[in-house]
């Protein structure tokens, strides 16, 4: 069976929701202000002849015509860097601050890393942390190109993240963009669902515990924490906030998007969730023609 | 180019720690490790290599990792520190030539006044996909050289070039070589 059929009884056309599924995502990129402003990477854009469109949401995305975005040269100056046009909503939604010191958790490959550097415009630190040596090659290797330098690489389980390497003791901000079944990336990566079990979800949602209460620990009281996934799964999502709400010092914080989304889901099989779930965030392919993903914002309480 | 500048060893002082960062001193009279280039080098190579604005570099740290690699820091923290990566590699010291990142060059080198060339559309892409270039013409310094084209209205640094007898060496990395469309 489909694993998305799971997720059937929570969207609101069934029909339009399975269809999106089904359709490759459109290339998009991300203007690197590091380097360029948006008007020069249109200029060049157009020596080029490479055809664009804005996305309404988000100033700093273009949508290109056709081709994908690494045979361009704004690509190769680091002008421009390709990156699903939903997975640049949890940046924008921790609104880091030029100067503050912010932890990215689950880092690598770095598209919303470097994002959080160009919104500080590259001043005060990034901590951009991952347990996978191999996908912290990648991190770096997207931070060279795109010019990043407030970037500190660390390599450690996120669960258990400690800042003794630092002259510091607490962030300002944190982002957990968990690892997840990913259900979500399925127009990216149409082998997205075939590995997909039920008992991966379940292993998969301790670790995203642990990494969130992690993040909550180590930022400042008054500080933000913005956890994210791209997959629909409740387990992973409502039911991760859930938990933080009854076992951290934090609370949900409602915000509001340019995206059209759906409240987060208070029940799901025979679990209920904390009403404050329902001011979290799901995103279906079909309401804005791009991949799942699920968002919550949280305050530090204490 | 005539730099043949090297930080001597000193016997006297501390050996490097390969896999920490440490950051510069500030001054060859600060210097507390062998052969370590300090800031005021680093910035002074690249006003007299490149004729940059030395205040571009005000906002920046500098710190060694490896031998001889300098890594530029938008903040400043402890040192040591032992992380994975801080920043963005700039240069690399600890060599005759010291040589300048791709990826620094692309992002400090927009407003150097000197031993920039400038590349046709066609030669542009043939140093981006990493070959060698034939150019007679230059009458700048030989070593390494700042290459650019113009792009959107203004010169843009692809990357670093290698200049001797006539020939300009693409030393853009394996990995970021690309085959790109020719600009007219």
């Amino acid at each position: 069976m489909n694993p998305l059929e799971r997720y059937a009884p929570l969207v609101d056309d069934r029909d339009a929701f399975f269809a999106a599924c089904e359709r490759p995502l459109p290339s998009v990129v991300r203007v690197n202000p590091i380097k360029a402003p948006r008007s020069r990477v249109c200029d060049a854009f157009d020596e080029e002849g490479v055809g664009y469109e804005p996305v309404t949401w988000n100033d700093s995305l273009l949508r290109l015509d056709e081709r994908g975005p690494g045979t361009t040269w704004p690509y190769y100056h680091g002008w421009i860097h390709g990156q699903e046009e939903v997975s640049a909503f949890p940046a924008t939604v921790l609104d880091p601050q030029p100067g503050e010191r912010v932890w990215d958790a689950c880092a690598a490959p770095g598209s919303k890393t470097t994002q959080l550097s160009a919104l500080m415009d590259d001043t005060g630190i990034v901590v951009g942390n991952d347990n996978n040596l191999g996908r912290l090659s990648a991190l770096r290797h997207n931070a060279e190109r795109l010019g990043v330098t407030n970037l500190v690489v660390t390599h450690q389980d996120g669960r258990s993240f400690s800042l003794k390497p630092f002259d510091f003791d607490e962030f300002d901000r944190a982002l957990v963009d968990a690892p997840c079944s990913c259900e979500g990336t399925c127009r990216k990566n149409p082998t997205a669902l075939e590995g997909w079990t039920l008992n991966h979800v379940h292993g998969v949602a301790g670790v995203q515990k642990g990494i969130l209460s992690r993040a909550i620990q180590a930022t400042k009281p008054g500080g933000t924490v913005v956890y994210s996934t791209c997959t629909f799964a409740p387990e992973e999502n409502e039911a991760v906030i859930d938990y933080v709400l009854e076992n951290e010092d934090c609370k949900v914080v409602p915000f509001e998007t340019p995206l059209e989304t759906a409240p987060g889901v208070t029940e799901w099989e025979d679990e209920t969730f904390d009403p404050a779930v329902t001011d979290t965030h799901r995103v279906y392919p079909h309401f804005n023609d791009t991949g799942g993903f699920y968002c919550a914002k949280l305050e530090v309480t204490a | 180019m005539t730099d043949e500048r090297r930080v001597p060893e000193d016997e006297s002082l501390e050996d490097n720690i390969g896999q920490q960062f440490d950051r510069l001193p500030a001054t060859p009279d600060d210097r507390t490790v062998s052969g370590r280039a300090s800031r005021k080098e680093i910035v002074d190579w690249w006003v007299e290599q490149y004729d940059v604005d030395p205040k571009i570099f005000d906002p920046f740290t500098f710190w060694e990792k490896g031998a001889g690699k300098i890594w530029i820091f938008g903040d400043d923290t402890s040192s040591p520190i032992e992380v994975e990566g801080l920043g963005m590699t700039v240069m690399r010291t600890r060599q005759r030539h010291w040589k300048p990142t791709m990826s620094a060059v692309q992002r400090f080198a927009q407003h150097a006044n000197k031993n920039v060339i400038e590349l046709s559309g066609e030669e542009a892409v043939r140093f981006a996909q990493g070959e060698n270039i034939q150019y007679e013409a230059w009458d700048g310094d030989w070593g390494y050289l700042i290459v650019a084209h113009e792009l959107a209205g203004s010169l843009a640094p692809i990357g670093v070039g290698l200049y001797l007898y006539g020939e300009l060496r693409s030393t853009v990395p394996k990995g970021r070589r690309e085959s790109l469309d020719t600009l007219e």
